[in-house]
């Protein structure tokens, strides 16, 4: 009677531990299967090949060292790609985090309608990307609606997406509109977290809005700002559809972003070594973004409460 | 305050004018969709470039296939990320910490980096033109992993009491899973299915490497496909068929606006 009422528990913890540690493995296994199958090895894999000379065409496979990365340095097409990956992340990132902090600060407000507002501001993020992307097309195109407006107030309107110039900040301008809302949605809540008596103090000691908000709103919130900046760049390094969908890349190479210049070379060329070290080069920069990222997370988690 | 609701009025058109006129130049003919100055109401309204959104491709059967391959990839997300979330954020076991590292290298690796490697093994397998690899892949690989972090990062605020009860009680651990935790994570369910839905809905790449023939396309690549016999596009019909892969997404946002975009702040992170 005694042995069993001190038994029973003891056993029954041993049991539910083993159990525990049972049902962990259970519960990860999918996940951690997945992650070995379809990240871990390809990742790996990614790698090997981009050692390798790969023609599919000519169904050859050598092992070639450091040689697609020695391409990859003299390559005048993948020089370009950079670039137009590099204006594109630029320009997208201080458009789209210039015009989510205007439009946070200014929906922040008691005003009427801010709910309408940020459905608005919002809705562009559930369109479909191929959607929008394709009826932004339209209206981009020569004889398009935004030149039809345009030439009802005397503006002959360029060929937006066919000249080297305008293709690159169409591409960037209809990004922009599609994503900014959930940057602005970020900002709100940041902007929540600012104690509304310090802005209070600030505007007592004579303090105009636009002085207080450069010197006591941004920096309350730049946490939040350097992580939206870093999740936009990382985000705009990955575009595709927007580039396959409106320019294809062109005229030349001028809209020809890094991740569509892979899939020529993979895809159209079958050169999957080659290719491989083009996403290698773009994994690294990916990874060293998310790192710095997740450094900074700290800070952030700190003005978001 | 006048001039901040003047501006935010101006503001507001790129983002509301495209819907706007996707939607009603979908029912212009051809004809006044290119005339100027450009109308915002259709002069005469016909239905035509609807009957040729199904005359020209199997536009059902493409609907159809994005619609079955977003429910079940949702559905599978969130199966395999509550339960590693939940695992990983409550219980105990060897290794646990080593695992969780080896999952967060999926948020690292952006899937355009995999696509060659990927392509190679779906074509070794032999499923080259069928849906598996846009089922499978979504629900255990990369993009499971952020659904996964949610979902673990909700599971750590359970108060410790909860299961304590529970185990009392003589909840087994997936019973307690089952029973307590999981209904509890509604709120992030809800999240991780609004951005899973979204995301497999919107896959671009992967379906244009993955699939051939038109039968299997899903809508993203359908779209792309409406050009007459000279390559040029067909627009009235192009518009019509892009109203009817969006009104669906944007009608469940507008009625659950505050949820979705609360969701997707407290989660979607990544975009």
């Amino acid at each position: 009677m005694t042995t069993a009422t001190i038994g029973t528990p003891r056993r029954q913890r041993r049991l539910s531990r083993r159990e525990d540690v049972l049902t962990g493995y259970a519960f990860v296994l999918p996940q951690l299967v997945g992650s070995l199958l379809f990240v871990i090895g390809p990742l790996v894999a990614v790698v090997w090949y981009s050692l390798h000379d790969w023609n599919v065409l000519a169904n050859s496979f050598t092992y070639a060292g450091t040689d697609n990365y020695e391409r990859l340095a003299t390559d005048p097409g993948f020089h370009d790609a950079m670039r137009a990956s590099g204006i594109f992340s630029a320009g997208l990132v201080v458009l789209n985090v210039g015009l989510a902090l205007a439009l946070a600060v200014m929906l922040n407000q008691r005003l009427p309608g801010t709910a309408t507002f940020r459905a608005f501001f919002f809705s562009p993020v559930v369109v479909s990307l191929v959607a929008w992307t394709i009826v932004w097309g339209f209206l981009l195109q020569a004889d398009g609606g935004i030149n039809g407006f345009l030439s009802q107030l005397g503006i002959d309107g360029p060929n937006w997406l066919r000249e080297g110039p305008t293709a690159m900040l169409s591409v960037i301008v209809v990004q922009v509109f599609k994503n900014v809302g959930l940057n602005m949605v970020l900002f709100l809540a940041a902007l929540q977290g600012v104690p509304r008596e310090v802005r209070e103090a600030a505007t007592m000691d004579g303090a105009s809005p636009w002085r207080s908000f450069w010197s006591v709103t941004v920096p309350l919130i730049s946490g939040t700002i350097l992580l939206v900046s870093i999740l936009t760049v990382v985000g705009s390094l990955q575009v595709f559809a927007q580039i396959a969908v409106l320019t294809q890349g062109g005229p030349g190479t001028s809209t020809t972003v890094i991740v569509y210049y892979l899939y020529q070379q993979a895809f159209q060329f079958q050169e999957f070594g080659y290719a491989s070290a083009v996403s290698v080069v773009l994994f690294v920069i990916v990874a060293i973004l998310t790192f710095v990222q997740w450094q900074t997370r700290r800070r952030w988690v700190f003005h978001e409460v | 305050m006048v001039a901040v609701f003047v501006l935010l009025c101006v503001l507001a058109v790129p983002f509301v004018f495209p819907t706007w006129w996707m939607v009603t130049a979908s029912f212009k003919p051809m004809s006044e969709i290119l005339r100027i100055p450009p109308t915002l109401w259709p002069s005469s309204p016909t239905i035509e470039a609807y009957g040729q959104v199904f005359d020209l491709q199997p536009f059902a059967q493409q609907y159809w296939n994005s619609m079955y391959i977003a429910a079940l990839v949702t559905v599978g997300t969130i199966a395999v990320s509550s339960m590693a979330g939940y695992a990983f954020a409550r219980i105990r076991f060897p290794g646990a910490n080593l695992l969780f590292g080896v999952v967060l290298i999926g948020l690292l690796v952006p899937a355009e980096v995999t696509i060659v490697p990927l392509f190679r093994l779906v074509n070794w397998a032999g499923l080259i033109d069928t849906h598996w690899p846009l089922i499978v892949i979504p629900i255990v690989g990369a993009p499971s992993v952020l659904a996964t972090f949610i979902m673990r990062q909700f599971f750590l605020t359970l108060p410790g009491e909860l299961e304590e009860a529970a185990r009392m009680d003589g909840l087994s651990r997936a019973g307690i899973f089952r029973r307590i935790a999981f209904p509890l994570a509604r709120p992030a369910i809800a999240a991780v299915a609004i951005f899973t839905f979204l995301h497999s809905w919107n896959l671009f790449l992967e379906p244009l490497v993955f699939l051939s023939s038109r039968e299997g396309f899903t809508l993203p690549l359908a779209l792309t496909q409406y050009v007459d016999a000279y390559g040029g596009p067909m627009w009235n019909v192009q518009l019509a068929a892009t109203t009817l892969t969006v009104l669906p997404v944007l009608a469940v946002f507008l009625l659950a606006q505050r949820q979705f975009v609360e969701g997707l702040a407290n989660t979607g992170l990544k975009g």
